[in-house]
């Protein structure tokens, strides 16, 4: 009887034991000070689009420093597109929560196969082709070839996927997956 | 009274050795009650291996003559108590006082009667252990949607969390073996981290006196609890296997228990499940298996007079979350509403990648209880959880491994409870509670934390009582007060803060500002105030009439104060409010039931009406860079919510039962005279089940289970701006899906393959005509049908 005791004594402050031991494994695995804010390095806050033709340079740029919330972003366009004209069309993207500012587009060249950017423009006459292309061939979009037609005016929607389907359709909807950006510009051709 | 009766007889003896030597000692002794120190007259003692006999007089006084030196056992009756045996070494003559215990409830304590109920005057149901087994691998909410009057909200397959009367999450208290659960439950898709296979009995409690766990149970309470054993010299366990077709995988699940005559106990219980990509009839769905892993252990000492319980659990749980409903933005969302069938459904895999959650959950707990003689029972109870949440999301670069929600709670409490009961009719239990909470929102994710850090320390006293006027009628009250200090740390985005007018309501909050950042350390007291009153009357034919009151009061959760962010898996930016005010809500139920193998039912209409209802719903559109979100905002209404759920059963001959539940819910949003969100669509199920006991108790049943369209709902559709197609685009989120009806089939048979022990099999398909259906409450309603036709096998074997 008394032995039998003894053994669930030992048994008890075994358990207790190990609950204790996991109790304070558990409270040291994750001690962290709360100085810092965590980084959101994710997010992208910054698009500029850079059209060149010689020494004509018109950027599109959409800027919301703060990230999502917060304070609504900002678009500022440098100057109108010429008609009839071909542009080479750069796309940067940026984290400018983080100082210096990060850069994204590095990320999406290094998974180029997970991404795609896709161009809609209403303004008639304009065109906006990719011309690089992922590690498997199929178009990826951060360099374009913009061409203009007659004066007008309307907007560029610029979209970039996540995992979209690729090959795909070339439209933005039917490459499915999951929108990482989505920014529409006003511009005009003079 | 009959019962007990029974149970005191079906005690067993054992045997004793005596001497015989001196053989004229004298035995005097009384019985005294413990609880009222009075005299147990007509009480029958028994000296078990001299099949002697005699009884108390009016005194409680009884004697022997003429025994021998040597050891005597005794076993002493009474009508209303708990027979009681105790062993003497008798020596010289002798007198001795010995104590016996009349109450019937801790009787139960120690044999479990599976239709106990919690309390006389409670409206509850209980799934008994055979019903939880057959979950084994599933999840508590899975499991409890055999009740009526509740239903599940899901996130996908594996991720249910219970609902009772359309209420949910922080309205809904759930009791893990006496320990109230925190696992960042006010989440809609945060599941209880819960395994089913750790419990012996759960107890669905709709209204009662449940002040005891809390202020807050407006939806009602989950009663977790394990068996209590019997003091005996055994050792007995169960272990089970399951296998499923869809998902292909299932559960192992092994406990053992040890018990001795001292009292002493333990049971050591785990189980593992793994399932894969879990299939809708006409595709897989990619990304949706699971792994959980679980493991308790319990020990303790029970007696009449004082015991001890430690009981420890750890669950970790690995969820695959369907891969496409990680969308962008609103019109990622409006494809995704639009198309019949999910884009890049894959092959089946195993494999759980990003999104995912992991979440590990610790619960310790430590009572112990004494009676005083002649005043009650002195129970204390220390406890503990940690829950560690990482949520993972499709991210760019190497962040697969970062979590993107990272979140430690911690939770201790300690409740020290008096149980008064020396009066025949009329107990009371005297409580307090002293609980400390710390969320950490832990450093390393790449995002602001969805939760801040804080601390919240609450205090509650409480009291309650049952009085019975007569044999068949029982009052019950209760009263609460609690405490509660939140105190946490936030940092904003100074835009945001000045835009919901922070800045003017809280300036006390304000800390440094960074730039476009502010922390903030917001700082709040709540004081509440919870009552109960309970009516139980049995009356004639085993009809039980039962009537409920409650007042509960909650406390805003920390969704509800900070949330402020895109939540991903809904495409939807969710915004809480600092000026978020408490919820208060008065509570009737009513129930007539009747307890009948033959015909008996259960008839339980409710009325709830909450003050200051708190409810997220969209309130407008916000542009980010990511393009356009509806922005979903908590906001304080008045609701009501009533309905009725109907249980029965009627045995049909002596092979046939039929089992049959309905419930119906109507939910008001009464400030602006429209229905409330996601109330559950009037459901109803049918059940026949052939058992035949000789044919190693085979039984063979069918189950209809039917959910009617949900009509009644808040229409909060919208149009949007389309800028690639340009189009203006509707986007259809409140429309609830069709009604659906599946048909399941289940067979079982029960061997006694060993000496002692047995052998069960089972055979059960679900979605039968493998129908494809989407379900209002499932948050991915919007992405993928629910799950196709599944066939199951089970082993069990008891030893």
């Amino acid at each position: 009887m008394n032995s039998t005791s003894n053994l669930k004594t030992i048994k008890l402050l075994a358990i207790l034991f190990i609950s204790a031991l996991t109790f304070t494994a558990c409270s040291e695995d994750d001690h962290d000070d709360h100085d810092d804010h965590d980084h959101e390095d994710e997010v992208i806050t910054t698009l500029n689009y850079t059209l060149t033709n010689g020494s004509d340079v018109v950027t599109l740029s959409f800027s919301d420093p703060d990230g999502e919330g917060g304070n609504e972003g900002t678009y500022s366009i440098s100057g109108p597109l010429k008609a009839n004209s071909t542009y080479t069309g750069a796309i940067e993207l940026l984290n400018e929560t983080e100082s210096p500012a990060e850069d994204i587009t590095e990320e999406i060249e290094e998974e180029d196969d997970e991404h795609e950017f896709f161009f809609t423009s209403t303004v008639a006459g304009l065109a906006i082709t990719k011309t690089d292309a992922d590690g498997n061939g199929n178009p990826l979009g951060l360099e374009t070839s913009l061409t203009s037609g007659a004066a007008g005016s309307g907007s560029i929607t610029i979209v970039l996927k996540h995992e979209p389907t690729k090959p795909n359709d070339g439209t933005s909807t039917g490459a499915g997956g999951s929108t990482d950006l989505e920014v529409t510009f006003n511009v005009t051709v003079e | 009274m009959q019962k007990i009766y029974f149970l005191c007889i079906a005690l067993f003896f054992s045997q004793i050795h005596i001497d015989a030597q001196n053989c004229n000692l004298l035995f005097k002794g009384k019985i005294t009650d413990f609880h009222e120190n009075t005299p147990l007259t007509g009480a029958s003692i028994r000296i078990i291996n001299l099949n002697k006999y005699t009884a108390t007089d009016l005194e409680g006084f009884f004697e022997f003559n003429d025994l021998c030196e040597g050891k005597i056992e005794l076993e002493i009756k009474h009508i209303v108590c708990e027979t009681k045996r105790i062993t003497i070494n008798l020596e010289k003559n002798l007198f001795k006082e010995i104590l016996m215990e009349h109450h019937l409830e801790e009787l139960n304590e120690v044999i479990v009667k599976n239709n106990t109920k919690t309390a006389t005057t409670s409206i509850e149901q209980t799934i008994k252990e055979e019903v939880i087994e057959n979950y084994t691998d599933k999840s508590l909410g899975d499991a409890l949607k055999t009740i009526s009057g509740v239903s599940s909200l899901s996130t996908g397959t594996t991720i249910v969390k219970p609902m009772i009367h359309g209420l949910h999450s922080s309205r809904l208290l759930i009791i893990n073996n006496s320990v109230r659960m925190f696992d960042q439950e006010w989440g809609d898709e945060h599941a209880p981290n819960f395994d089913l296979n750790s419990s012996n009995r759960i107890d669905v409690i709709k209204g009662a006196n449940t002040l005891k766990y809390g202020s807050d149970a407006i939806g009602g309470l989950i009663l977790i609890r394990g068996k209590k054993y019997a003091a005996k010299d055994s050792i007995f366990g169960k272990s089970s296997i399951s296998l499923n077709s869809n998902g292909l995988g299932g559960n192992v699940n092994t406990e053992i228990v040890k018990t001795y005559t001292s009292g002493y106990f333990g049971k050591f219980q785990t189980s593992y499940k793994r399932f894969g990509d879990f299939k809708t009839p006409n595709y897989h769905l990619t990304n949706t298996g699971m792994q959980n892993f679980n493991a308790s252990f319990r020990v303790g000492y029970n007696s009449f007079e004082k015991g001890f319980e430690a009981f420890y659990s750890i669950v970790n749980n690995n969820f695959g979350i369907l891969q496409l409903s990680h969308i962008g933005n609103v019109n990622d969302l409006v494809l995704a509403i639009n198309s019949p069938e999910p884009r890049n459904t894959e092959n089946f895999s195993y494999k759980i990648e990003n999104p995912k959650q992991i979440i590990l959950h610790h619960l310790g707990k430590i009572e112990a209880y004494k009676r005083f003689k002649g005043l009650g029972k002195l129970t204390v109870q220390y406890d503990f959880q940690i829950n560690r949440r990482k949520e993972f999301d499709l991210g760019r670069g190497n962040r697969e491994n970062t979590p993107v929600i990272d979140l430690r709670l911690f939770t201790t409490s300690l409740q020290p409870n008096l149980h008064i009961d020396f009066s025949p009719n009329l107990t009371f239990d005297i409580g307090m509670l002293g609980r400390f909470q710390q969320n950490n929102a832990v450093a390393g994710t790449r995002s602001r934390p969805l939760i801040p850090d804080y601390e919240k320390i609450d205090a509650a006293i409480y009291t309650t009582g049952s009085y019975h006027i007569d044999e068949s009628t029982e009052i019950n009250a209760g009263i609460r007060y609690d405490f509660s200090k939140i105190d946490a740390n936030k940092t904003y985005l100074l835009a945001d803060w000045k835009k919901y007018n922070f800045d003017q309501l809280f300036p006390e909050f304000e800390g440094e500002i960074d730039n476009t950042r502010i922390d903030t350390h917001p700082k709040f007291t709540f004081h509440n105030v919870s009552a109960s009153l309970g009516f139980s009357k049995r009356l004639e034919n085993e009809f039980t009439l039962l009537m409920h009151y409650g007042l509960g009061t909650r406390v805003p959760n920390p969704s509800e104060f900070f949330s402020d962010g895109v939540h991903h898996s809904n495409a939807r930016f969710e915004i809480g409010f600092l000026n978020i005010k408490k919820e208060i809500a008065n509570k009737f139920n009513i129930s007539l039931e009747r307890s009948n193998d033959n015909f008996g039912f259960i008839v339980s209409p409710y009325y709830k009406r909450i003050k200051g209802f708190i409810q997220l719903i969209p309130t407008g559109i916000t542009t980010t860079i990511k393009g356009a979100f509806p922005v979903w905002e908590y906001d304080q209404v008045a609701a009501e919510i009533f309905g009725i759920d109907i249980n029965l059963n009627k045995r049909i001959n002596h092979q046939f039962d039929y089992l049959g539940n309905i419930s119906w819910i109507q939910g008001n949003n009464l400030t602006e005279d429209i229905p409330l969100l996601h109330m559950p669509g009037t459901n109803f199920s049918n059940r026949i089940v052939y058992t035949n006991e000789k044919w190693n108790q085979l039984s063979i049943g069918i189950k209809n289970t039917t959910v009617l369209r949900q009509n009644q709902y808040p229409n909060y559709n919208f149009f949007t701006f389309n800028p690639s197609t340009q189009q203006e685009v509707f986007v259809d989120i409140s429309t609830p899906p069709p009604a659906y009806s599946l048909f399941g089939f289940s067979a079982s048979a029960t061997f006694n393959a060993f000496k002692k022990g047995s052998l069960k099999l089972e055979f059960n398909i679900e979605n039968i005509l493998d129908v494809s259906y989407r379900e209002y409450l499932n948050r991915f309603r919007f992405y993928a049908d629910e799950l196709g036709r599944n066939f199951n096998i089970k082993i069990k074997i008891n030893y």
